[in-house]
């Protein structure tokens, strides 16, 4: 079973420590939750995860293995879902997805990219050829959302997916979630609200560093 | 279906940004538009008289042509920085250095190519002797390639920051002269009936040299702006 | 903790090492101030006028070692990811872009007497100017984003990158036809002037580097204030 595990966690964000000491575990099948406060660090604990920032502190391991000796790996491993939706207006809703699931490169057409299930399982398939621009903030994010399902990946990062999303498009959310989690995968997501479901969660106003104590920067 | 691997990912990257170019058309135009305006200054500025403009035309054009690429250069990043993509790219498996260079492939096919193709119309706007339009030719399309690569390594570096596209001028000039210096030497020595072999060369080598160097500058400062 | 590698530690190497570099550089330059202007011999075809070498040679030579020492900070900072790197990087910059203009400006009112011109486009001089580009530059990235730790590791990469021209700028003179003299001090085979010209080139350099160090010192304490401020600042607004 795969597993995802941090130990000591400490990161820097905009010149303060967003959060110190923390750790965290996660394996197939299941789906930690992330709450805080704004500003609490849910964001910047999931671009430690991804890879896109780097830590100050502490260890990320995949199955025993430290994330930093297989950056490659991590990432082809890996569905990030952030703020902004990547979604070029020039583009068509098709072509937007079709060019996320050439640059996912997987290299084997079994285990390859399905944009069409993708366009389908969010309900996007009417829109395939309107150009993006004309989306509206629900589609757009739902145009993201549908890389989820295009593309294979173990391990998915969410930063507040169901923003903008309307009630229906919450619950194909969680379809999906759920489907990725029977096949064996692990999700990581962040929200604002505390989620009454059986998901693991980790409070991450507990990890807060404050500002950068100049004094005890001393090793 | 995309079992296609990297080279496919490579090709749609380039595929994506040639599309985006010419689906936004005016941006292509405005350069070359600006290419030949600030040409046009130069006649009107320095007076008509063709054995001066003669003179000057290789380095009028080279210069012109650096100007109008620069304009371009700033937009290269900008919208995928701000629209969330350039952290996907980043996160994709697809290494990053070959990302840069498929990018910088793709500004020197909607920018570099369209400004060679208008660069002889300019030659004759300028009275340059026929002896020099094959080695401005071929200097050009060694030359602007060098542009799309340093310039990338500029935009990436300048992501973000206050008054980017000034920023980016400032650091990526200075880098260039070295091409600008040869690029014109070769011109003039075709004027001048002599072999521009050498200079053509050193250009070539300068191609290369940034093609091997900018991806690794270019990644990093990307992986620094994505963060 | 890698970004605050031993602060302390080293601002007190600093702190202890600031007056030694504020001495010698003082006596360096005064001793080579005289000895150059007074002392050594004048040019038989220059006469007086060659005596402008004494500070221009120095100041080259320091444009091109607070580059290089620019680049290699940058590059321990990107490497290791130390704070402390980029903050004396961008506490050398201003001190190297300085000692390329003085050289350029002492450069030109040497030319103007032995050449003829107050500037000549060749190699040598467009490759110190494209240098004084590169500190402006520097300059002017890391100073353009409102994250400051940003800006530094920006500016880190282009360091590093502009380190192409440092020995373009050393080669040209040889590999080129210039106006400018060839070198005469930093050869394979010795230096070629006599002491008593050496000598206060020397000195100079020696005080030129002191004085590096020390505005350099200078800076990188009053860097580390400034952070130790604002700490305090958000510290206390949270509190």
């Amino acid at each position: 079973m795969a597993q995802f595990t941090g130990s000591g966690l400490s990161s820097f964000r905009g010149g303060r420590m967003a959060f110190r000491g923390l750790d965290f575990g996660v394996g197939g099948g299941e789906m930690l939750h992330l709450v805080g406060p704004n500003g609490s660090g849910k964001s910047t604990l999931l671009r430690v995860m991804a890879g896109l920032l780097p830590l100050a502190g502490g260890q990320l391991q995949w199955d025993g293995t430290d994330l930093a000796e297989d950056r490659d790996g991590h990432r082809a491993r890996l569905a990030y879902v952030g703020h902004a939706d990547a979604v070029k207006g020039e583009l068509s809703v098709t072509e937007n997805l079709q060019f996320w699931c050439a640059m996912a490169a997987h290299g084997s057409p079994n285990g390859g990219a399905d944009e069409a299930a993708g366009l389908q399982r969010f309900n996007l398939g009417k829109l395939a050829d309107l150009p993006a621009r004309f989306l509206s903030a629900g589609q757009r994010r739902r145009l993201n959302l549908a890389r989820l399902a295009a593309i294979p990946a173990t391990l998915w990062l969410l930063d507040e997916p169901a923003a903008s999303l309307d009630s229906a498009s919450v619950a194909t959310l969680e379809a999906e979630i759920k489907r990725h989690l029977e096949a064996g995968g692990c999700v990581v997501m962040a929200s604002h609200g505390r989620d009454p479901s059986d998901s693991m969660v980790l409070e991450l106003s507990q990890y807060a560093g404050g500002g950068m104590d100049f004094e005890d920067a001393v090793p | 279906m995309s079992g296609l691997g990297a080279p496919g990912a490579l090709g749609a990257l380039i595929a994506r940004d040639i599309r985006l170019a010419l689906r936004q058309g005016a941006d292509s135009m405005m350069v070359i538009v600006f290419f030949v305006l600030v040409v046009v200054l130069f006649p009107l500025g320095v007076g008509p008289e063709p054995a001066i403009l003669g003179r000057i035309a290789a380095g009028v054009i080279w210069v012109a042509a650096l100007l109008a690429a620069m304009l371009s250069m700033d937009r290269l990043y900008q919208t995928d920085h701000a629209d969330g993509s350039l952290e996907l790219l980043v996160l994709s498996p697809l290494p990053l250095e070959l990302q840069f260079l498929a990018k910088a492939a793709a500004h020197w096919l909607t920018t570099g190519l369209p400004l060679i193709i208008a660069a002889p119309l300019l030659g004759v706007l300028l009275n340059m002797r026929a002896e020099g339009y094959p080695v401005l030719l071929a200097a050009l399309a060694l030359g602007t390639p060098s542009l799309s690569l340093i310039g990338g390594v500029g935009a990436a570096l300048s992501l973000g920051a206050r008054r980017s596209g000034v920023l980016l001028s400032l650091l990526v000039l200075p880098l260039f002269i070295p091409v600008l210096i040869f690029g014109v030497s070769a011109v003039d020595a075709g004027l001048t009936g002599l072999a521009a072999k050498a200079q053509l060369l050193i250009l070539g080598a300068l191609l290369l040299g940034a093609a091997a160097l900018a991806p690794w500058a270019g990644a990093a400062a990307l992986r620094q702006a994505a963060e | 903790m890698h970004r605050f590698v031993n602060p302390i530690r080293f601002l007190k190497l600093v702190s202890a090492v600031q007056p030694w570099a504020m001495g010698i550089s003082i006596v360096c330059l005064i001793a080579g101030l005289y000895f150059g202007l007074v002392v050594s011999p004048a040019d038989y075809q220059q006469s007086e006028t060659v005596r402008i070498m004494y500070v221009h040679v120095p100041a080259a030579w320091m444009a091109m070692f607070c580059y290089s020492a620019l680049a290699a900070a940058s590059a321990v900072g990107l490497i290791w990811r130390h704070l402390t790197a980029f903050v004396v990087a961008r506490a050398t910059a201003p001190i190297g872009g300085a000692f390329t203009f003085l050289a350029l400006a002492t450069g030109s009112l040497w030319g103007k007497p032995m050449w003829g011109t107050w500037w000549v486009w060749d190699a040598r001089l467009t490759s110190v100017l494209i240098l004084l580009f590169l500190y402006f530059g520097y300059m002017a990235l890391e100073g353009a984003f409102d994250d400051r730790a940003r800006g530094m590791r920006a500016a880190a990469i282009l360091a590093i990158v502009g380190a192409v021209n440092v020995p373009i700028i050393k080669f040209s003179v040889d590999w080129w036809n210039t106006l400018h003299q060839p070198a005469s001090v930093v050869k394979m085979d010795g230096p070629a002037i006599h002491a008593s010209m050496l000598t206060p080139l020397l000195l100079m350099a020696v005080g030129y580097t002191a004085f590096y160090f020390w505005v350099m010192f200078v800076r990188v304490r009053a860097e580390f204030n400034d952070a130790r401020i604002q700490a305090l600042r958000l510290r206390q607004s949270e509190a």
